[in-house]
């Protein structure tokens, strides 16, 4: 009825009023993200606990916003960080920085560097958003040992990157937690290792 | 209770308000102030949270329970907020506008009737401030007053902008108070009275709501025209314009022109429930419980129909899209004056069959008012004249696009530049002819 096609609007509004509303209550009701959203970056390492990180840069030089610090060193038989030769001895990421492009992680040939679910990231001062080497760490696992120690899983690294997936699957899977924000954190945490 | 009411009709009231001592009259003065700060916080809190939930959204929810304190702490906020004067503003005229436009908003709360007779501290008043025997006319006033703080607000600003918004503003309101005041003309003649309390005391039979319908819905449209509300906010239209006649205004200042704006609401919907509503009187199935027309009940009833109207400037707030100007003034002169002084005429009319003929002036006035309403929504509806249109059809939905039919269009006559005027003018024979002979072979038109 065109008559009362101008009244019909305000059946709308009305209506609209006892439907469910959208909005979500964030700090409050907190709600996942997608398993592969893109949040802040995690070093991880290799199912003996070694870092996978080789101090090569090239996460550094892909960087377009020129956010992340890398710089490498080289390990030795008394002190092994990483399987082969070279480790990255210090890393920093700057997130005011940061765009959250993903091209690091694209760039970086061990599969050191990836991105977890965590996107958190504010804070009152820029000293406590450059992101150090310790902060950026994957967890240690049950089974892992912190380095520096000999390698445990090869003779050389060539050992570590050839068996990594037999290696990745006879590692035991981290503990299922119930809650659900806490699970997705968690899952997101060990991402790179589970893999 | 019958005889409770009969008792002071007609003048009654101003006589029992007459032996008000100073102190029980400036407890309702202090009253009606924060009734109208309270109405301004809680209205803009509610708006809030009724426009986001036409929207699908919460609403504010974070400040005091469910969020019901967030417009005071905006009003906290504002008040701290530095308080700016632009180098070019007059000083004092900048100064005392938002005064000027808050005051007879709250002026206005003086003469509307909030309840009947009642006991407070063992004394017999009625929950009004006064009753004047021109107490509607006293509404009209402060409103048209309230324009002076917004032309003063404008024009003191020293900017242009809100000079603009100003005049925009006044304008409006202006035109739509003699609707207003057109609409209010036939309450008026029904009720014999300018006196809120008698008009109050003689929807007793019925409210005017129905037996003035088209006076109601004029001073329905009209009231939101009148206090610049969505959809006629376009003087301040805040999605548009940087914000009308209080652009240059900060701090305190902008908080009362808020507040100027909101308790104007405020007292066109108590006006409009006083008028239209039958004020403090129980709607129909409570008016069957003898007491709900009597004490402090009254009261309830009254802030309950003010919220409906309340309520109805949020909902048109929520649903419709504002107007143009051109649109906005069309229908306050084209359509709300004539109809109104139609209606206004309409009901002396039946006033004098009734006189003479004895006739039911309610039946009368109903039909007259369904017949009214029909034709304003015939005239609504019907679609305007189409103007003839002479212009050759242009193809491709209004772009420039060449022609179907492939025709190539006239070339402009080409003027001769003075360079070949000079050449023709040396060689008249030989170099007009190749000059001509080469433009047209590089048109290739032959």
């Amino acid at each position: 009825m065109a008559l009362f096609d101008g009244l019909k609007g305000f059946g709308v509004t009305f209506s609209t009023m006892f439907k469910k509303v959208v909005t979500e209550q964030y700090p409050e009701d907190f709600r996942p993200t997608a398993p592969r959203y893109h949040g802040r970056h995690q070093l991880n390492r290799h199912p003996d606990g070694l870092e996978k990180c080789v101090g090569c840069e090239l996460c550094a030089w892909a960087c377009p916003a020129d956010a992340i610090f890398v710089e490498g060193a080289d390990n030795t038989d008394e002190a092994r960080y990483s399987p082969g030769e070279r480790y990255g001895i210090d890393y920093q990421i700057n997130y005011l920085r940061c765009i959250g492009c993903g091209l690091c992680i694209e760039a970086c040939p061990t599969r050191s560097l990836t991105m977890i679910n965590f996107y958190e990231l504010a804070d009152d001062n820029r000293q406590d958003l450059i992101y150090t080497k310790e902060q950026l760490m994957a967890p240690l696992l049950p089974g892992m040992e912190a380095p520096p120690h000999p390698m445990r899983l090869g003779d050389n690294e060539q050992d570590y990157y050839v068996n990594g997936p037999q290696l990745a699957k006879a590692e035991p899977k981290p503990a299922e937690s119930a809650s659900a924000a806490a699970a997705a954190q968690e899952t997101a945490k060990h991402e790179g290792t589970a893999k | 209770m019958q005889a409770a009411w009969h008792a002071y009709t007609n003048g009654q009231t101003a006589a029992v308000l007459a032996h008000d001592p100073v102190w029980l009259t400036i407890i309702k003065v202090v009253v009606l102030f924060v009734f109208g700060v309270l109405m301004t916080l809680f209205m803009i809190n509610w708006e809030r949270k009724v426009v986001a939930r036409m929207q699908h959204r919460t609403g504010p929810n974070r400040v005091g329970p469910n969020g019901w304190l967030q417009s005071l702490a905006d009003g906290l906020k504002l008040a701290f907020k530095e308080d700016i004067r632009p180098v070019l503003a007059d000083k004092w005229v900048y100064f005392i506008a938002p005064v000027v436009s808050t005051i007879p908003a709250f002026l206005a709360f003086s003469v509307i009737p909030f309840g009947p007779q009642v006991s407070m501290f063992g004394h017999q008043t009625v929950l009004q401030l006064t009753d004047l025997p021109v107490g509607i006319l006293v509404v009209l006033a402060c409103s048209s007053l309230g324009v002076y703080g917004i032309v003063l607000s404008g024009w003191s600003s020293g900017s242009p902008y809100p000079l603009l918004g100003s005049l925009r503003s006044a304008a409006q309101v202006i035109s739509y108070e003699v609707a207003m005041g057109l609409a209010i003309v036939s309450v008026i003649v029904e009720s014999h009275s300018l006196s809120t309390a008698d008009i109050v005391n003689s929807q007793q039979g019925g409210w005017y709501a129905w037996l003035l319908l088209p006076s109601f819905v004029i001073y329905l449209i009209s009231m939101v025209g009148e206090t610049n509300r969505a959809p006629f906010d376009l003087p301040e239209a805040e999605s548009e314009l940087v914000g009308g006649f209080h652009t240059e205004y900060t701090s305190l200042k902008f908080a009362l022109f808020f507040l100027a704006e909101y308790v104007n609401m405020v007292v066109v919907s108590c006006v409009a429930t006083t008028l239209f509503l039958g004020g403090w009187r129980a709607p129909w199935p409570l008016s069957l419980w003898s007491g709900a027309n009597s004490g402090w009940y009254p009261v309830i009833w009254f802030i309950i129909k003010t919220l409906i109207f309340l309520f109805v400037y949020i909902w048109l707030r929520g649903t419709l899209p504002r107007m143009r100007y051109d649109q906005f003034m069309k229908l306050g002169w084209k359509f709300l004056v004539p109809i109104s002084l139609v209606w206004t005429v309409a009901v002396i009319a039946v006033r004098d069959i009734k006189a003479r003929y004895g006739f039911s002036a309610p039946m009368v006035l109903v039909i007259l008012g369904v017949i009214v309403v029909i034709a304003v929504v015939i005239a609504f509806i019907t679609p305007e004249r189409k103007v003839s249109d002479n212009r050759v059809e242009v193809t491709g939905g209004g772009y420039p696009v060449p022609p179907l039919n492939l025709e190539i269009p006239n070339k402009p006559r080409r003027r001769t530049t003075a360079r070949e005027r000079r050449s023709a003018g040396q060689k008249p024979a030989d170099t007009a002819v190749t000059a001509g002979a080469g433009k047209e072979s590089g048109d290739g038109s032959v």
